[in-house]
């Protein structure tokens, strides 16, 4: 099988430093980049898909120059190699020209199945696959809790997550599947991972390399704007109740009661 | 400008979902704001009862019968099927839900009819444009964003609970339509629904919610966890870490990998508060937190903090509770 994860670098969010620039565009200098964590989770998926089946799992970024870098990480978890879509002109590029790029670049590339994860913890829109499967006609499975391809019969099982349980669906490959963190954890790169990730390969894509045109991509392409932004108001301090459980349940009680919520 | 278009989210039994409901009674505030005309969209095997009911609040509903929405992933036929009779000359607001099926939707929308998107939307106003008020980096930022001129379709998903569901001043009028043509999109079937055992109420409507973490312990925990919720008149909700011990169905789940609440009440048992859990429900009116550990995150935002035991404090409050409704 040969599935291609698309991974995106994002500012850490354990970090909890992320802001928008004098711009309101983010600013990417002020966090230290990793995976996106919701990649690492259908990454997970893809690397055990290919333990069982046998194939090749290759990672897909359209990120700034510093992108292999944070790839490096996908790479000690397992995956083969990696295409790596970098330009000057993608900066401040949109969910939607984020999906056509990517899109350029699987349309040179050939796979089973191309993994995404359920949203990025920096723009949290989650559009870009269903964006990818549209453009290049896939059969697109989203929400998925587990992931199921039968090569021989060149088709795929998807458990999506629906209001009340789950939905089972079926679609011939190659498709896109969009993963939740239901798949499971993702593993910890061996030291060995760590090792041999060095010399794995990571080929660098330019957007005119992938026949697209600079004045369709970026800010200039973009959207959406922001306008303004404000730090939320805060909650006053907690109250904090010491005490027996009956003289908690009182507080309780009473908080509720003040507030009109009994 | 060229409408104000919902594309409305039904329920696994062909109603009107509630964010759907939400969605409309937005669209209506934003169409007389903006002088424009508000349009909803249902599309489905049988759209009527949904249509019906989308009709309370828009003054015009357009019904698309696709019959291969009965046994197929819903998403992407009825992106197809809504740009079909979207007017896409633009300005052209086009507003779904935030959940699954809304973004699946939204992302599908801007790739058929080359649109910008704002996604997860906490508020939408209208002042000689639309101003998509957003949630960002964990909470700790609001943003107030906009499409830029020239984009015709602008695509914005909306969270539940943001706007109170109101039905109009009249019924609007329920247009039947059948699709135009074959999907040019692959349909991908549906082979087996699995319904999940779970008589909870559904989270995202609830005005009480009591949740559980990882010190509820299991699922005996999580029954004091339901007769609290029960007596309070809300639903149970849980962190990941009780959803992925199995103690209670994803449904359940509240957080970055679950649903967004913004209940009345929230009332928190053995939940430390890490950031995944905040940002389902940091926006809940009061929160109310039982933890053994008085260091714990959620305590930054909290309106109380009872330091002890939930089982104990727990049994406590629902004696207390029985005890003033008894």
């Amino acid at each position: 099988m040969r599935i291609v994860v698309l991974t995106k670098p994002v500012p850490d969010p354990a970090a909890a430093a992320e802001r928008l620039g004098p711009d309101n565009r983010l600013d990417r200098a002020a966090s230290p980049a990793v995976i996106n964590g919701n990649d690492e989770y259908v990454l997970e998926a893809a690397l055990k898909l290919v333990e069982a089946h046998g194939g090749e799992v290759v990672l897909l970024s359209m990120a700034p120059a510093t992108g292999p870098e944070t790839m490096r990480k996908g790479l000690a978890m397992g995956a083969h190699r990696g295409v790596h879509v970098t330009d000057p002109a993608l900066a401040g590029s949109d969910a939607w020209t984020t999906a056509r790029v990517l899109a350029a670049a699987l349309g040179e590339m050939e796979y089973d199945l191309v993994l995404a994860g359920f949203d990025t913890s920096d723009g949290t829109a989650g559009v870009v696959g269903a964006g990818v499967a549209t453009l290049l006609k896939l059969p697109y499975l989203s929400s998925a809790a587990q992931i199921e391809p039968d090569p021989k019969a060149g088709t795929v099982r998807v458990r999506r997550i629906s209001a009340t349980g789950f939905d089972v669906l079926e679609a011939p490959m190659p498709a896109l599947i969009v993963g939740t963190q239901l798949l499971g954890e993702p593993r910890y790169p061996s030291l060995k991972g760590i090792m041999g990730a060095r010399s794995k390969e990571i080929a660098t894509r330019s957007i005119a390399d992938l026949g697209l045109d600079a004045t369709g991509v970026g800010i200039a392409a973009s959207r959406t704007e922001v306008a303004s932004k404000r730090t939320p108001p805060q909650r006053g301090d907690a109250i904090v109740v010491r005490g027996s459980a009956e003289e908690a349940a009182t507080a309780i009680v009473d908080l509720l009661t003040e507030r009109r919520l009994l | 400008m060229a409408g104000i278009w919902v594309v409305a989210d039904t329920n696994a039994d062909g109603s009107l979902a509630r964010i759907g409901a939400e969605v409309a009674t937005l669209a209506r505030t934003l169409a007389k704001a903006a002088s424009a005309d508000a349009t909803g969209i249902v599309v489905g095997a049988d759209p009527t009862g949904a249509a019906t009911e989308l009709a309370t609040y828009l003054p015009r509903v357009i019904a698309v019968t696709d019959a291969a929405a009965a046994d197929h992933a819903w998403a992407a036929i009825a992106a197809q099927r809504a740009a079909e009779v979207i007017d896409a000359t633009g300005p052209t607001l086009v507003l779904t839900g935030a959940g699954p099926d809304g973004r699946d939707v939204a992302g599908t929308l801007m790739a058929l009819l080359d649109g910008g998107v704002l996604v997860n939307a906490t508020g939408v106003k209208w002042d000689g444009g639309e101003i998509v008020e957003m949630s960002v980096f964990g909470g700790r930022l609001v943003t107030t964003s906009h499409f830029v001129e020239g984009t015709a379709v602008r695509i914005i998903t909306l969270r539940p609970n943001v706007v109170t569901a109101e039905a109009g001043a009249s019924p609007g009028r329920v247009e039947g339509v059948t699709p135009k043509g074959e999907l040019t999109l692959p349909a991908v079937k549906v082979v087996d629904r699995i319904e999940e055992a779970s008589a909870a109420a559904p989270i995202e409507e609830a005005r009480v919610i009591v949740a559980g973490g990882r010190g509820v312990g299991g699922t005996e925990g999580f029954e004091l966890v339901g007769q609290i919720a029960e007596a309070l008149g809300g639903a149970v909700g849980a962190t990941r870490a009780a959803v992925d011990s199995g103690w209670i169905p994803y449904a359940q789940q509240i957080g970055q990998t679950g649903k967004i609440v913004k209940p009345r009440l929230y009332l928190a048992l053995g939940i430390s508060g890490a950031i995944q859990h905040k940002v389902g429900m940091q926006t809940a009116e009061t929160v109310i937190a039982v933890n053994r550990d008085p260091d714990a995150p959620i305590a930054d935002f909290a309106d109380m903090i009872v330091i002890g035991d939930l089982f104990e404090v727990g049994k406590a409050l629902l004696a207390q509770l029985k005890a003033k409704s008894g």
